[in-house]
């Protein structure tokens, strides 16, 4: 082991076992034979690929966030309800906490990652290292796992189910955006962001 | 040394950030005066998640006690012409169940009773049983630990529920939805379980091993 070089082994970051890296075939997943955890996943999408997407995402969710989720009917009367409507609500009705913890995990931290993604890729796209790479790289690492917009999707159905018991319940065009969106999130949790380390050479001063 | 070559034995460092392995060839980079800085990303190098065992029993007690107003206390108030109705976590479930709807009944409840007290058993059983470098089940405390990760984020269901059905339900004196303090507790139940499994690290399952191999 002495002499291989760090660059070609692998740590499992869940039981700490070294491993040499194994080159992974299209799709391959590459498991930790002592807690089986993931090592590393070989997926199919190309920087060109990913990009699409997450340009795809960015349209979505600036639907999702402009076009209100629900609209309830009582007597004639309507109330919908978008993100930010939802969010201000909550801030007057004294639960600011909720107010900052939605604005955090369904609005600012998944611009963000989107943004930093986009970024990043679109100069990955030119075999190039993005200007702030490396703090990019891991602020990403840090947002990973507050970005929540697949559960506020879930809480729209049961808010949903919850409301047409009393009121005239009308789906809008922004909960559709959020399902689009979700699909998407779902397509891009497979990926390992960490290979964008590798993907591009690293620029020596 | 074991059949799997462990990072600590061959003085290899992964980093946490980026993934990058270094070899540090001091004997505990945590007690070196100057914090090892990883060559790449230029985080701060751990053989293991620093206090991690402190900073994870301090989250999980920070959250439970927090999760006993969360449910104790109503998380929604319904108000309507002739009647105000507080509903606490379980209420809520109950109501969905009873006005028909039991297979979001089950989702519900998974989200906000079964996943938080899975993730205070969970945590409580991983961390007794490291700190005391046992070596029952370690493949199946591993996943667990994984599990834990997995699904934890989902139980802020129920608090965007109550702000979606706080947003929606404005129709003055005939009907109206106000958020109760329960919720409040809740959301914060969940970020401080969210933040008690990451600062666990699930390399300490494995720590003590030649112990018992
Ligand atoms: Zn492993
Ligand atoms: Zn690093």
């Amino acid at each position: 082991m002495g002499t291989t070089p760090p660059e070609a082994l692998l740590i499992c970051e869940h039981c700490d076992t070294v491993y040499r890296r194994q080159p992974l075939a299209h799709g391959d997943v590459a498991r930790c034979a002592c807690c089986y955890a993931v090592l590393e996943r070989h997926h199919g999408l190309s920087v060109n690929v990913m990009l699409a997407l997450v340009l795809t995402a960015m349209i979505v969710f600036v639907q999702a966030n402009m076009w209100p989720i629900v609209t309830l009917g009582l007597n004639g009367q309507l109330s919908g309800a978008t993100l930010w409507g939802t969010i201000i609500v909550m801030w007057q009705q004294q639960a600011q906490v909720v107010a900052v913890l939605a604005a955090g995990t369904l609005f600012f931290f998944p611009l963000l990652k989107m943004s930093l993604l986009g970024w990043l890729l679109w100069f990955g796209r030119l075999g190039r290292r993005a200007p702030g790479f490396v703090p990019m790289m891991v602020t990403l690492h840090y947002l990973q796992p507050w970005t929540m917009s697949e559960v506020f999707v879930l809480g729209a159905l049961v808010a949903i189910v919850k409301a047409h018991l009393y009121f005239d319940v009308m789906a809008d065009p922004g909960i559709y955006a959020y399902a689009v969106l979700t699909l998407l999130i779902t397509v891009f949790a497979g990926v390992d962001l960490r290979q964008l380390w590798e993907l591009t050479p690293e620029d020596r001063a | 040394m074991s059949a799997f070559p462990r990072a600590a034995e061959l003085g290899l460092i992964g980093c946490h950030v980026c993934g990058l392995v270094i070899s540090a060839d001091m004997p505990d980079p945590d007690d070196a005066a100057d914090e090892l800085a990883c060559p790449r990303c230029g985080s701060a190098l751990h053989r293991r998640k620093p206090y991690s065992y402190m900073r994870t029993w301090a989250l999980l007690i920070a959250a439970f006690l927090l999760y006993i107003p969360a449910n104790v206390l109503p998380i929604m108030r319904t108000a309507s012409l002739n009647d105000i109705d507080d509903n606490t976590i379980i209420s809520g479930v109950v109501e969905l169940w009873v006005k028909g709807s039991p297979d979001l009944a089950i989702i519900v409840f998974t989200a906000s009773i079964v996943v938080p007290m899975l993730k205070f058993l969970s945590l409580g059983t991983l961390l007794l049983s490291s700190q005391r470098g046992s070596g029952w089940a370690r493949p199946q405390r591993a996943k667990l630990y994984r599990l834990v990760e997995f699904i934890g984020y989902w139980s802020m269901l129920d608090v965007f529920v109550v702000a979606l059905l706080t947003a929606l339900v404005r129709f003055g004196l005939l009907s109206l939805v106000e958020p109760l303090p329960g919720v409040i507790f809740f959301g914060l139940t969940v970020v401080l379980t969210m933040l008690a499994s990451m600062s666990f690290d699930p390399r300490l399952i494995w720590d003590g091993r030649d112990s018992d191999d």
